[in-house]
């Protein structure tokens, strides 16, 4: 009878030496190209961020970016935050608006977008997805589908009387049902994108707009963060 | 009957038709049929995962001697998800609207039975130079592939190659090809045409070999 040939074991270190060996050559090819290719990831995102602004608001000539201190007050800051806010001001200036940063949860993952908000408008008037993995040819329509980004043009994100508050709610309706100004008109096919998104402005301008509204005029934007 | 000898050039052509990844060993399906979309987002999936293969493939037969036979997978793993992670960084440095075109798939070439397949049943049994021979060959097939299926989605559901329009505004898209499910029908159509000229060149062989 043939008996099968067993093959001699390796011992215990030669394993170790081996996983821990290669672990160790692994680590350093991704330090190697992590560092190699951070400045240029960096510059990427930055200019991706600046043509996105520019996109949102185009009248922007200069931006800063700013964040709720510790006292609770709007202040300028130099700080790499996941959200950034910045304040825009035009050619002459002028403070013309702020770009906020927004995330939430859609269908499939979360969704990243930049909206423009205009102080003299009182209202939503630029948006754009930075980052979505919503399905294609369905929950993606939000990002080119004509009707849904004329919501953006004007929509009214005014605060209450108080100031401490939007005065309406963002909201999506249903394709074709939207009557207010502050209401967006979804898409069907797309419904649960479209109310993730009419979820994530009104959080963040609920959040937001109210300290915005309050702090952003008296920002020096020349001073030192 | 003496066997005949495998060429440098057999290890490369192989991937590109005899042993195709996709349509004849039907390997790495899940980015072929998710990322094939639109012809770019497939040319840069199929130019990463060779860049995988070729470097792990490397990597894996130079370091075959050092591997021992029972931690030979946790051992591979590690090494491609090593590529992979590099691939990740340099799609980010290259282009940023790429790398959020390929989502989440670029992670996942770390879980393609391609690559892990060939690591095992070639580049661990061969030297580098045949090891990077055929994980040319084999990316380069499985490039051409994803191509093959992306142009076709691309046409038929958006109505362009490569971003530019081949049809006229009034051309009604057919959205279910960029939709997962036109993925398979892409993959179907083509694995008939490859099947089909396979069984007429297996037909030609047979009646030259009798003849």
């Amino acid at each position: 009878m043939n008996t099968p040939e067993l093959q001699p074991q390796t011992s215990a270190m030669s394993m170790y030496r081996a996983i821990v060996g290669i672990g160790a050559m692994c680590a350093l090819v991704i330090v190697v190209v992590f560092q190699s290719t951070a400045a240029r990831i960096r510059d990427n995102q930055e200019r991706f961020l600046a043509a996105a602004i520019s996109e949102v608001l185009p009248v922007t000539e200069e931006t800063i970016a700013v964040d709720v201190g510790e006292n609770g007050q709007l202040e300028k800051t130099s700080a790499s935050l996941p959200l950034p806010v910045f304040l825009a001001y035009g050619s002459n200036g002028d403070l013309v608006g702020a770009v906020l940063t927004a995330e939430g949860m859609g269908y499939q993952d979360n969704i990243r977008v930049l909206y423009a908000y205009s102080f003299e408008k009182q209202a939503i008037v630029g948006f754009k997805i930075l980052d979505s993995k919503e399905t294609p040819g369905l929950g993606d329509r939000v990002e080119i589908e004509p009707h849904f980004i004329a919501n953006f043009e004007a929509l009214d994100a005014r605060l209450n009387s108080s100031g401490d508050a939007l005065n309406n709610a963002i909201v999506t309706v249903k394709q074709g049902e939207k009557t207010d100004p502050w209401q967006i008109d979804g898409i069907t096919g797309a419904t649960i994108t479209s109310e993730a998104l009419g979820n994530i402005l009104n959080d963040s301008a609920n959040g937001w707009l109210p300290i915005l509204e309050r702090d952003a005029i008296s920002i020096d934007r020349e001073a030192t963060p | 009957m003496a066997s005949k000898e495998v060429t440098s050039t057999d290890e490369f052509v192989k991937g590109l038709w005899r042993d195709n990844p996709v349509f004849v060993q039907v390997l790495g399906m899940c980015p072929a049929l998710a990322v094939s979309n639109t012809a770019m987002n497939a040319l840069a999936m199929g130019l990463a995962t060779t860049f995988v293969l070729l470097m792990s493939g490397l990597s894996v037969s130079l370091l075959r001697g050092f591997i021992p036979r029972e931690a030979r997978i946790v051992c591979y793993i590690c090494i491609i998800a090593t590529f992979v992670t590099s691939v990740d960084y340099l799609i980010m440095a290259l282009s940023l609207e790429l790398h959020r075109a390929l989502g989440a798939f670029i992670a996942l070439i770390v879980v393609n039975c391609l690559i892990l397949g060939r690591a095992e049943a070639f580049a661990s049994k061969n030297k580098p130079g045949r090891a990077l021979l055929d994980g040319l060959g084999m990316g380069v097939g499985f490039t051409v592939a994803l191509l093959f299926i992306g142009v076709v989605r691309e046409i038929l559901g958006s109505g362009s190659i490569f971003g530019f329009a081949v049809f006229p505004d009034s051309f009604q898209t057919w959205t279910v090809m960029v939709l997962p499910s036109g993925g398979f029908f892409a993959m179907a159509l083509w694995l008939l045409i490859v099947n089909r000229i396979k069984k007429k060149e297996a037909e030609t062989e047979k009646a030259e070999a009798t003849a």
